[in-house]
């Protein structure tokens, strides 16, 4: 790792001020990416800006059909989180299979987001469940805020500091997932609304997460693992790595939605 | 540099290292607390699992400033005294290490598993939570056994490792 400068910070606008007076400062929550990413000498932040000891970023809140998490929520908290298992159980068993328990421990709801992995699981779910991240200038949609290969809508200066959603009738998530890395091969997230149901997709997309919308109309009308019987997603546009071809993870897309729908409906 | 202050194993200690020097390090050569291992150095393989704040990390993928201010428990701490942890214990009985290298990690991610499951533990929820820590003699088999009698041993009960 090059050499940095550690800064705790112990509120966002602290925070804030920290990164704008250093010279190419990043913000690190968890750091399970960061900081094995720093090791690998593939980032050198001259300013590390932690944001770990920031109170104003814990908390998961259910009230009435709304659920705000705060961004510096552990993936371990929301996974074992009483009131989210109630409300919106499959979020919980999303966030309980990222990574392994160690990395759930310190690895965060807003370092995920803001960091866009194409095969992490958090943005799958976000955009599944039309989510609203909460950043320290503003309020972004989920459909306006995942913008490409590691890439959002933040900008330099932005800290996510929560996100929330409305409680969906019905949720669900099934991953296919490297056995190496534990990061999705394919994870489809499906929520489902009185009058709608979104589809989304990660770990496949050459452009990271993803809605597939044909998916989408065939449960819009029958919201049944059989409504994706003989449903094809097209190759076009998904990821061909060493892992799996573009054709193998759109299989797995339409077969990651039919084990997602029936968790949904179990 | 970065002042650190931290409880290691209910000792206070304080040290000034770089800030990029990663918990695992300041541990083993700051500390002489070389129990810690460093395995695979990429965050995959678990040698190097402590707890920090009572939860299970990999101390090769958090600064020691990170942990600045923390109660930090390594592979040292975990025996009362003479006495071996139970999962300690429960290692040396099921003999559930080749050659050892794996074994701290091994260690200090059951017994945070233990803590997180008092109700008990069954074979595929051991096996689910070992992805973090990989062996490379065992095959697991003695590992899971080992963990599935030390939380017997515990009560299957929340115990302070």
């Amino acid at each position: 790792m090059y050499n940095t400068t550690y800064r705790r910070a112990s509120s966002i606008d602290e925070a804030v001020k920290l990164l704008s007076d250093a010279e190419d400062g990043k913000f690190v929550a968890g750091g399970q990416t960061l900081i094995p990413t720093m090791k690998a000498r593939l980032a050198a932040p001259s300013d590390l800006i932690d944001l770990r000891h920031i109170a104003d970023l814990k908390g998961v809140t259910v009230a009435g059909d709304r659920v705000k998490i705060g961004a510096g929520t552990t993936h371990a908290e929301v996974a074992s989180n009483a009131a989210l298992a109630k409300a919106c159980p499959a979020l919980c068993h999303m966030a309980s299979h990222i990574g392994d328990p160690h990395v759930r421990h310190m690895g965060t709801l807003g370092g995920s987001v803001a960091n866009n992995d194409p095969a992490a699981d958090y943005p799958a779910a976000l955009l599944a469940l039309s989510a609203t991240v909460h950043t320290s200038k503003r309020e972004i949609p989920a459909d306006d805020f995942f913008t490409g290969l590691f890439e959002t809508a933040l900008a330099e200066d932005e800290i996510v500091t929560a996100v929330s959603f409305s409680l969906p009738e019905k949720a669900g998530y099934a991953k296919f997932p490297n056995p190496a890395s534990r990061y999705a091969l394919t994870g489809v997230f499906v929520a489902k609304r009185p009058d709608s149901v979104r589809v989304a997709v990660t770990g496949a997309g050459e452009e990271g997460v993803f809605r597939a919308g044909e998916l989408e109309t065939a449960l819009a009308s029958s919201f049944d693992a059989a409504a994706l019987d003989g449903a094809k997603v097209s190759a076009d546009k998904l990821m061909s790595d060493i892992h799996a071809s573009a054709e193998y993870r759109a299989n797995l897309v339409v077969v990651m939605a039919k084990r997602a729908v029936q968790a949904a409906l179990a | 540099m970065a002042d650190v202050t931290m409880t290691v194993n209910g000792r206070k200690i304080s040290g000034t290292v770089e800030d990029r020097t990663l918990l695992v390090h300041f541990l083993r050569e700051n500390e002489g607390l070389t129990g810690t291992h460093v395995g695979c150095d990429t965050s995959q393989c678990g040698a190097c699992v402590v707890h920090v704040d009572g939860m299970a990390v990999k101390s090769c993928t958090m600064l020691a400033a990170q942990a600045s201010g923390s109660e930090v428990l390594t592979i040292e701490g975990l025996a009362d005294g003479a006495e071996l942890h139970p999962v300690q214990a429960a290692f040396k009985e099921h003999h559930g290490l080749q050659c050892g290298f794996c074994t701290p990690g091994m260690i200090m991610a059951a017994a945070d598993m233990i803590r997180r499951h008092p109700e008990g533990l069954d074979e595929k929820t051991v096996r689910a939570e070992l992805e973090g820590n990989i062996c490379r003699c065992t095959g697991y088999h003695n590992i899971v056994k080992a963990i599935l009698a030390a939380s017997e041993a515990m009560g299957g009960k929340a115990k302070a490792a």
